[in-house]
């Protein structure tokens, strides 16, 4: 923090005015001690060498490198730059180079020099960051910079972090005025969140008006964020329910509709998740700036790719079985050991790695609400398919025919619907929606063969437990056994939790012993 | 009710099938041991189910480093000869497959196992037909077998020296020790538990989390851990969760924005072969602790990579920890075999100890006389390319400590199998050998 | 079932553990006809794994219930047995505590649970073998046949049950020893576990015990009870109009089933020499359907043969075919249900005395 604030002070007074000539800014950075490197990195901050922000910069990179005499070279693609003047490096080999070494020390000492300049950034999100660093390191020293700041500051959000940054430096400087105290602590009760409350239970030595404000506030705080904590154990129960849905929904159309105890679903979700990683490897490959559009591509292809599995499998396996569904469940399970074999000896027994795409990593802050950008969108995803799966089933031909085949198979027939291959179709439908889960599980779970074993048990659980044949009654299973879960998960624990909704789930049968919305009538029968 | 069925037909092919289910089971074995033939070596580990995923890359060195044995001609003047057999994650089928290799191939000594309740469970096994089990883990502790020599790290090397580069490094204030419900995890935050304590971090100061295997969503665990860490002391997570559960824990950490310069987390399980699995760039700078990195550089590790990659015919094939181990332990088992100029596991295990061999990353790995080995600590922060950044590591090798001293059931006890003691677990306060593990 | 074929594979299972045992026991070393303790071991845990699958082809083949979690009550007549074998160990464990197991004081504890007390008796333990299982599944299907829990809903909730007891058992809390559990035991009534004779005893054991429960199960379903029961499979309402109660037929076959695989697991577990929640996994339950599939549903001696013949066939693969075993396993169970939709045992019968023996799935 001493870096930050001889930083902060330097660029308060304005910050051009290098330190004595003869010291090299440079010094340093290519020591082998990382506390030497981290001081080296607030020196050149401060020297206002005009090549600073690039070294840092680089550093920040891992783009730094040094020869053993000390000379510096910053990678550029294929090309060295000087450090101390950003000329290209002639004959550099590259073999005597070493990258300059950091830790989270020396990386907290890039942050905070960074921060300093980017508090007078051209760009409002990187002066926004700035604020919010200074905010985190609420040091006293940066209170001068940060008035220049806020007088210089146009950008009304900005502008509100710049201040709350400033309230958390004032409640940090032990002689800051009461006045100035109760109007910093009104300003952190504004920003309401477990970082602000943080602020608050640290000030120390204030008078017993302001000690006994910063509590009100943080009494308030504290029931906020419970009110907080309720709506967000929400989120987490409706992500938790939105994964399992997907995971069951492929599920509800081929045990649920069709009544294939289908043993090998699993592997059609981890089919459609490799498909992904086959997505994007080909698309590093051929199209590398596109691959922020790699999932929206891998829906379709997954989907066929399991559906056309599907297809296979229930023309060359289970029509034959229909009828003696428990057959099917030992042909299915043969065929779950085979496809997971298969996968591991084609694509190695290891995870693989897929790529979360930039719009869909991070979290936003909403009020005390955190949202995970890939769940949101996992969520959205999962009631975007459900509505396109009942869509098909109702208002399509295909659809149509697939309802007349389940309620009455030979009338069906006798209407002139060709049901062994409706039965084919409804299968590969089933099939491609579990492909389709898998492109949404592999931004949150393990590629690996085993991917699909996770999921088996708790999709047959959700279908169950909303009842057979049912697919509303699939997704409010799915979303109340996600969100009981999630309420359940802070108070038993995680195993605790899991085993109670189990055991809940068995009471329940007992109760119900067809599911919360069991069929009625001739299907029910089937 | 069955009908009459055609008696006599299925009588006879019934008994028959069923006499060679049962009796036909010499078939099996693929020869017999002899003296001049072969060295066997066994390798026992999951090729299907739940491990194979960290396993599998174990059978593959193993089969190189034989491979490159053999054409440097074997040892003792005999070509040594590997029999894989895959226990598919399934306990019992551990020590079932451990017999087979023992009594039915023959085999020398073993190379297998990754986790605790494998180890146990083949253990009786080991000791009953005395034979070698080289396991290359980090593990526990709380065990010392004299058919077992441990070439993982004991909690000691690992756990012990990461809390302590937090300490001094991170000025690290409060702790979160999350792990997979399991004995690694229990044990280890036991001992960092008492640790911590000792060195003045108050009990609520510490926060311990256990999550069941496989856990794959962690939104409200990973929230809890940042609600921790905003209390204004410097908070650290040290993490022995198990491997599964890890890709969603780190990919709910980088989308919940803890960054390593906020919470850092050090893990004792996570390496090159899991992070291979992972989008790093959001979790650089959180921490492992291991006794090898791929990125270590020396040029043994530089050659060890390469003959790896030349193998595997897979450039992009990380190594790891557990790699390193198999790699030491399979030079210490040649030095042993030529030291006792036989590969009967009985001399070989007394020859064993004292025995060592270079490790990869320059230093030098002794077997103790309580079956474990001498290790260097190393501490690497991720880095964006899915590799390790050594920031940290031991001056020297530590000793591991087969017993922990922090827990009360075994800080009496110490395990060493040179006469005249030969025990694992011999008391030091009542000056006696405990148990049956004589 | 046929009296005769059950006669049959009961004089083949006695005769040939009796063979096997001593061929282990007498033969020198070298002989051409010594019998590795690898063998007998072997044979010994898939005789256990044979009553799993009796226990499970009683209440499937015969009651129509398919069961996923029947590996729970196998695994639940281990756990009771693995605590009579762990408090035998007294000092002998690594600590050297006489009450407490090792992994108890692993973890600190200080004294024993209540519900570990008692099962230093012998006759205790055997007791709770028989009656841990028996209580769970009384209680779990008085609840579950009472309220007509038929069909996949009961399938599913067995399998919730056994995953419920694996996630519990994997709990260090429960004090069960959590993933590593139950292990490293040294006698079983006064005879050292590892040694030859007490293997061979329990190779015994396992086929007398197994011998028994096949002749229990014989006894049952060809009774009128078992007819009944067979009524209740194939058509269960039209019994219930009959004045007939299903759900008392099918609780007490329940049970008893429940029981056999409690004994099995039991033999199990000094076999193997660990116990642990594993054993709990839903796929293990899944498994033993397999064999009785295989070997042929509602025949009795199709699920010894079946249990015994994947069993072995899993042995053989995993070390012959490490690398590519699954999918000979895998088609192995695609091959019967397309080819021998009747099971092993299906092959031996004549094609046109076939009787609906499989029957559908019992209908509303």
């Amino acid at each position: 923090m001493r870096l930050l604030r001889m930083l902060l002070v330097l660029l308060a007074v304005g910050f051009a005015m290098p330190l004595a000539a003869e010291e090299d800014p440079f010094a340093g950075l290519a020591s082998q001690s990382f506390d030497e490197v981290s001081a080296a990195v607030g020196t050149l901050a401060a020297s206002g060498n005009p090549r600073a922000a690039a070294v840092i910069g680089a550093m920040r990179n891992d783009a730094l490198y040094a020869d053993d005499d000390g000379n510096l070279y910053i990678q550029s693609g294929d090309d060295w730059l000087e450090a101390r003047t950003g000329k290209k490096a002639a004959d550099v080999d590259a073999d005597s180079l070493s990258e300059v070494r950091i830790n989270n020390a020396v990386r907290r000492a890039i942050a905070a020099a960074m921060g300093g300049i980017d508090l007078f950034s051209p760009e409002a999100a990187v002066r926004a960051h700035a604020a919010q660093a200074v905010f985190d390191a609420h040091d006293p020293a940066a209170l001068p910079a940060l008035q220049k700041a806020v007088a210089a500051e146009k950008n009304a959000a900005v502008l509100r972090t710049l201040k709350q940054a400033e309230a958390a430096v004032i409640l940090a400087t032990p002689d800051s005025t009461d006045a100035d105290r109760l109007s910093a602590i009104a300003v952190l009760r504004a920003r309401g969140d477990i970082q602000a409350r943080a602020r608050l239970a640290d000030l120390t030595g204030a008078s017993p008006a302001v000690a006994a404000a910063a509590r009100d506030a943080m009494t308030a705080l504290d029931r906020e964020q419970q009110m907080w904590g309720l709506a967000q154990s929400v989120f987490y129960g409706l992500s938790l329910g939105s994964v399992l849905l997907l995971a069951a929904a492929g599920l509800a159309i081929t045990f649920g509709v069709m009544g294939v105890i289908n043993m090998a679903h699993g592997e059609m979700v981890m089919l459609g998740a490799y498909t992904t990683y086959v997505v994007q490897g080909l698309m590093r490959d051929i199209a590398p700036g596109l691959m922020g559009w790699s999932l929206p591509l891998a829906v379709p292809l997954a989907f066929l790719v399991s559906g056309a599995v599907g297809v296979v499998i229930e023309r060359g396996l289970i029509r034959f079985l229909y009828g003696r569904p428990l057959e099917t469940l030992l042909a299915t399970w043969g065929l779950s050991l085979i496809l997971q074999q298969a996968v591991r000896s084609i694509f190695g027994a290891s995870n693989r790695d897929v790529t979360t795409p930039d719009w869909m990593s991070g979290a936003a802050q909403w009020g005390g609400l955190t949202i995970t950008w890939n769940r949101l969108v996992i969520i959205i995803f999962a009631a975007l398919v459900i509505a396109a799966l009942m869509a098909a089933l109702r208002w399509t031909s295909l659809g149509l025919s697939m309802r007349a085949v389940t309620q009455n198979r030979r009338m069906a027939a006798a209407m002139g619907i060709r049901t062994p291959w409706i039965d084919a179709l409804t299968f590969g439908l089933g099939s491609g929606v579990a492909g389709i889960a898998g492109v949404a599980l592999s931004q949150i779970d393990n590629v690996s063969p085993n991917l699909g074993q996770g999921y088996i048990i708790d999709s047959f659980m959700v279908v169950v437990f909303g009842g057979v044949g049912n697919l509303w009654g699939t997704v409010v299973s799915a979303l109340t056994l996600g969100i009981v879960n999630k309420f359940l998960e802070p108070v038993a624990g995680a195993v605790l939790g899991k085993i109670v909704v189990l055991v809940l789930l068995i009471l329940f049968i007992q109760r119900r012993p067809r599911g919360m919305f069991p069929l009625k009538g001739r299907a029910a029968e089937a | 009710m069955a009908s009459q069925p055609s008696l006599t037909r299925r009588n006879l092919l019934g008994a028959a099938a069923f006499t060679a289910a049962v009796t036909g089971f010499p078939f099996i074995s693929r020869g017999r041991a002899a003296e001049a033939g072969p060295i066997k070596i066994g390798i026992l580990h999951s090729l299907s189910g739940t491990m194979a995923i960290s396993e599998t890359t174990l059978k593959d060195v193993m089969l190189m480093l034989i491979e490159a044995q053999n054409k440097k001609g074997g040892v003792l003047g005999r070509k040594l000869e590997p029999v894989v057999v895959d226990p598919a994650s399934n306990w019992p089928l551990f020590a079932e497959k451990a017999r087979q290799l023992i009594s039915v191939d023959k085999v020398s000594a073993v190379f297998g196992c990754w986790t605790s309740v494998s180890r146990k469970s083949v253990l009786p096994v080991f000791e009953e037909l005395n034979n070698i089990l080289f396991y290359p883990v980090q593990y526990e502790g709380e065990e010392s077998s004299k058919n077992v020599f441990y070439t993982g790290a004991a909690p000691n090397q690992q756990a012990i020296p990461a809390v302590d580069y937090l300490m001094s490094e991170e000025k690290v204030k409060r702790w979160v020790l999350a792990g997979t419900d399991y004995v690694y995890p229990r044990t280890t935050n036991k001992i960092l538990e008492a640790y911590l304590k000792l060195k003045g971090v108050a009990p609520e100061d510490i926060m311990i989390n256990y999550t069941p295997f496989g856990h794959s969503d962690w939104q409200n665990i990973v929230a809890d851990i940042k609600k921790f860490g905003s209390a204004g002391k410097k908070t650290a997570v040290v993490s022995t969760i198990n491997g599964d559960a890890n890709v969603p824990f780190y990919k709910e950490l980088g989308n919940q924005g803890i960054k390593a310069t906020d919470i850092p987390v050090v893990a004792f399980s996570v390496g090159e072969e899991e992070l291979a699995g992972i989008d790093t760039k959001p979790l650089v700078g959180h921490l492992a602790a291991w006794n090898y990195f791929e990125s270590v550089n020396t040029p043994a590790n530089r050659a060890f990579i390469k003959e790896w990659h030349d193998f595997t015919k897979n450039p992009k094939r990380t190594t790891n920890d557990p790699m390193e181990a198999h790699y030491i332990g399979f030079n210490m088992w040649l030095k042993a075999v030529q030291k006792a100029g036989t590969a009967d596991p009985a001399k070989v295990i007394d020859a064993m100890i004292g025995v060592a061999v270079p490790n990869l990353t320059g230093g030098i790995a002794t077997m103790m006389p309580n079956h474990h080995l001498t290790k260097p600590v190393l501490i690497g922060e991720i880095k964006a390319d899915g590799q390790f950044n050594v920031v940290w590591q031991t001056p020297g090798t530590v000793v591991a400590q087969a017993w922990s001293p922090y827990l009360e059931g075994s800080k009496d006890l110490a395990a060493d199998w040179l006469p005249p003691l030969s025990c694992g677990n011999y008391n030091v306060a009542t000056g006696k050998c405990g148990g049956a593990s004589k | 079932m046929n009296r005769f074929a059950t006669s049959l594979c009961l004089v083949l299972v006695l005769a040939g553990a009796l063979a096997l045992g001593l061929l282990d026991l007498l033969p020198p070393a070298g002989s051409p006809w010594h019998v590795s303790p690898y063998v007998v071991s072997l044979a010994g845990k898939y005789l256990c794994y044979a009553m799993l699958a009796l226990s499970v082809d009683l209440v499937w083949g015969f009651a129509g219930i398919l069961s996923l979690g029947h590996a729970a009550f196998f695994a639940m007549g281990g756990y009771a047995m693995g605590m009579y074998l762990m408090r035998q160990i007294g000092t002998r464990g690594v600590y050297g505590n006489a009450v407490l197991p090792d992994f108890m004081v692993f973890l600190n504890w200080k004294a024993l649970p209540w519900y570990w007390h008692g099962f230093d008796n012998p006759m205790f333990a055997g007791l709770m073998v028989m009656a841990v299982p028996g209580v769970v599944a009384l209680v779990f299907g008085w609840l579950a046949f009472r309220s007509r829990v038929t069909g996949v809903y009961l399938s599913i909730i067995t399998q919730a049950l056994t995953y419920a007891l694996q996630l519990a058992f994997f709990r260090n809390d429960m004090g069960f020893g959590g993933n590593n559990g139950l292990t490293d035991f040294k006698d079983l009534l006064g005879y050292p576990v590892a040694a030859r004779t007490t293997q061979v005893g329990l190779l015994w054991a396992s086929a007398a015990a197994l011998a028994l429960a096949l002749l229990v199960c014989r006894g049952i379903v060809s009774s009128r009870f078992g007819r009944v029961l067979v009524a209740v499979r194939d058509a269960e309402s039209r019994t219930r109009f009959l004045g007939y109660r299903p759900e008392s037929y099918m609780l007490f076959v329940w049970v008893i089933s429940a029981i056999i695989a409690g004994i099995g697991g039991a033999l199990y577990v000094p076999q193997v020499g660990i116990i642990n929640p594993s054993e709990f996994a839903p796929a293990n339950s899944i498994e033993a359907v397999v064999w009785v599939a295989v070997g042929g549903r509602g025949t009795l001696v199709g699920a010894v043969l079946g249990a015994i013949l994947v069993s072995a066939g899993k042995t053989f693969l995993t070390g012959a075919l490490p690398e590519i075993w699954l999918f000979a396993l895998g088609a192995l169970f695609i091959v019967v249900t397309l080819f021998l939709p009747r099971g092993i045992v299906g092959l031996f019968r004549r094609r046109r005395a076939l009787s609906p023996l499989p029957g559908p799935e019992p209908a509303e």
